[in-house]
């Protein structure tokens, strides 16, 4: 266990020994220092607060229609020269005479579940499907990797749509989808880093030292492809849920009455003439959480290796 | 690149078979009697070994059949040939604004780096990248039809023609004969096309209205490929600018617009290269979710109603389809870097 260091201790250690850095904090120092990172980071924390506190945030239910109000109404804002007699709906209110601020609200928890359940079951499968390919080589890994390039040749949207109408509409099977098409992405980088270090001295000595397969693979193969699993994770995460709006606005994916951004955008879509702020304002929750993550993500891939963010440069 | 090619109508097969319940109740309705599935499976084949059926099924979509709609009993290919050319029309004009526009503002944030100019366009390529890009659609749609109603700046919300233009077929324009097999595919292909049909047969006006009814979609779905395409420009003419031929370019007197343009960009170009090939698939997913805000008759429109109605048939086929042009498009970006630069023809 690690002993935390009083002030006086600090004052009398010698100060190259204070600079010692473990890789862990280093690349947290780096990520900190992170202009974008931080501002992903930051924005990130907030929506997680405000899926957390949700029920405590919305003024409404996200689904029970309100009596008394007009559909699709602009919003009312006291603060802005709304009647203060008229209840207050800073988003307005939506087709089905529910309060968009409150659904929008709401639309935080389904968005970042759906992305981060979509990219860990990737992660998952990916990672056991590359470890295998990479660890037993010959033609398991040839059989493997050759069904990955295949599904990598469809664009991955368009894939997921495929998966989604062989599926049927709906959110679970939509995500289901939006995993599978980015199974490869994983499976291609647990299996570069398992080549990289499969034939060295470390893997070897774990290896002489008794370790079964499975044992070595978990605690000395994989911790090396940690770090690209982690930036290509973020990212995705944004991608997943950018795919999840897109589905379910076109109605394969979360179904009504859920209170999901892309849906909202789906069926307020021909009430943009009239009601705009019914599409501005869940377009917007979906930028701003996506964007959090790909600013978090830029900030990840920098900050853990600095190499990485040169490789789409490099193509030789 | 066979290999793949077998391996995608081997998934979009498997897909098909994969399909919850009989396909005979599928395609015929629930009400079918076991006598008229069973006569329907012996038709179809669908009592042979899976390899069989796998290779039949194969040799017919080289052949360019794709079967019959379930819901109209349409062919499939005459529907694909109706809606894909909407889709590619509304692509290669997103990928022509998003690599011209990128690659502008790309060197511009590249030679004044830093700069307030540069800050803006890198912030614009973070927010440009996280937008979904129906959502641009519907904000632009409200913008230039709504807002702008009325002024010079107008465009049109939906459609892919004003109401009242029509163009005629390239088969009745040139009075061709019946035609059959690949020559009749791709005549209606090109004859689908509707700003090639235009400017091959001299509808000018024509060509201008389905133009300016493309700008709004285009600018849409080319959005997400701009922003990326732009911070690759930028970070690829940073990286090159850097280097010593650049200097001596200078040092010798050239004028700074050379030193960019012709040193500069052309050894930048080839990383921008990959990313347009790689955000292709990106384009053709981004075309085929902006049909549906403009009410546009691509194969987005007809793939969420055929889902909706399962049929099958046609979802296969517009799979199998794009899947085709992606890989091809694939092969396309990989010989060109052959072209551009010719180290990679020694390796």
């Amino acid at each position: 266990m690690a002993v935390v260091p009083s002030f006086n201790d600090l004052q009398r250690e010698p100060a190259s020994k204070l600079a010692v850095r473990t890789p862990f904090q280093d690349t947290f120092r780096r990520l900190r220092r992170h202009r974008s990172a931080q501002v992903g980071a930051v924005v990130l924390g907030f929506l997680i607060l405000v899926a957390i506190f949700a029920p405590v945030i919305a003024p409404y239910d996200p689904i029970l229609p309100l009596r008394d109000v007009k559909r699709r109404a602009a919003p009312c804002i006291h603060l802005l020269g709304c009647p203060t007699e008229q209840p207050q709906h800073i988003f307005g209110i939506d087709g089905n005479s529910r309060d968009l601020f409150s659904r929008i609200i709401f639309g935080s928890r389904l968005s970042l579940t759906i992305g981060l359940a979509t990219v860990t079951f990737a992660i998952a499968i990916g990672t056991a499907l590359g470890a295998v390919a990479g660890y037993a080589g010959g033609w398991t890994d040839n059989i493997i990797m050759r069904v990955m390039d295949v599904l990598l040749a469809f664009p991955s949207l368009l894939l997921s749509i495929a998966i989604v109408a062989v599926l049927g509409p709906g959110l679970i099977n939509a995500l289901l989808a939006i995993s599978f098409v980015s199974i490869p992405v994983y499976a291609r980088i647990v299996r570069a880093s398992v080549l990289q270090v499969k034939e060295q001295d470390f893997i070897s000595a774990s290896r002489a030292l008794g370790a079964s397969p499975l044992g070595t693979l978990v605690n000395h193969v994989l911790p090396n492809a940690i770090t690209p699993l982690i930036v290509q994770g973020t990212l995705d995460i944004a991608g997943a849920i950018l795919s999840a709006a897109a589905l379910s606005f076109l109605g394969l994916g979360a179904q009504p009455p859920t209170p999901e951004w892309g849906l909202m955008l789906g069926e307020e879509r021909n009430s943009v003439f009239n009601a705009p702020h019914l599409v501005l304002f869940p377009g917007i929750a979906i930028m701003i959480t996506v964007l959090s993550f790909n600013l978090l993500g830029d900030g990840l891939r920098d900050a853990l290796d600095p190499r990485l963010s040169q490789m789409g440069i490099k193509v030789k | 690149m066979l290999p793949v090619l077998v391996g995608i109508l081997f998934v979009t097969f498997a897909l098909a078979r994969l399909i919850p319940g009989d396909p005979c109740y599928i395609a015929l309705g629930e009400h079918a009697t076991p006598a008229v599935c069973s006569d329907y499976r012996q038709r179809f084949g669908l009592n042979d070994p899976v390899l069989v059926q796998f290779v039949r099924y194969a040799t017919q979509v080289i052949q360019g059949n794709f079967g019959n709609s379930l819901r109209n009993q349409r062919p499939v290919t005459d529907i694909v040939l109706e809606r894909l050319p909407m889709t590619i029309e509304i692509t290669i004009g997103a990928m022509l604004f998003s690599t011209f526009f990128g690659i502008i503002f790309g060197i511009v944030s590249a030679i004044r780096q830093n700069s307030s100019i540069d800050v803006l366009t890198m912030v614009g390529a973070n927010v440009g990248v996280s937008m979904p890009v129906f959502w641009l659609g519907l904000l632009l749609e409200y913008v230039f039809a709504l807002t702008l109603k009325g002024t010079a700046f107008w465009i049109p919300p939906s459609g892919r023609l004003t109401s009242g233009l029509t163009l005629p077929s390239l088969a009745e324009t040139f009075h061709l004969p019946a035609l059959s097999g690949l020559v009749y595919g791709l005549v209606t292909l090109a004859s689908n096309t509707v700003t090639f049909n235009a400017l091959i047969t001299g509808h000018f006006d024509i060509f201008r209205d389905a133009l300016w009814h493309l700008i709004l979609p285009c600018v849409a779905v080319g959005t997400i490929p701009l922003s990326i395409t732009a911070r690759m420009t930028r970070s690829a003419m940073l990286e090159v600018l850097g280097q010593d031929y650049v200097r001596t370019a200078r040092a010798k007197g050239l004028r700074e617009r050379v030193v960019v343009m012709k040193h500069a960009l052309r050894n930048a170009l080839l990383p921008v290269v990959t990313i347009v090939g790689l955000s292709f698939g990106g384009l053709l997913s981004g075309a085929v979710l902006t049909e549906t805000v403009f009410s546009l008759p691509g194969v987005g429109t007809q793939l969420v109603t055929a889902i909706l109605a399962r049929d099958y048939p046609v979802v296969q086929a517009f799979t199998v389809v794009i899947a085709v042009i992606f890989v091809a498009v694939n092969l396309v970006v990989d010989i060109s870097y052959a072209y551009l630069d010719p180290r990679i023809r020694l390796d």
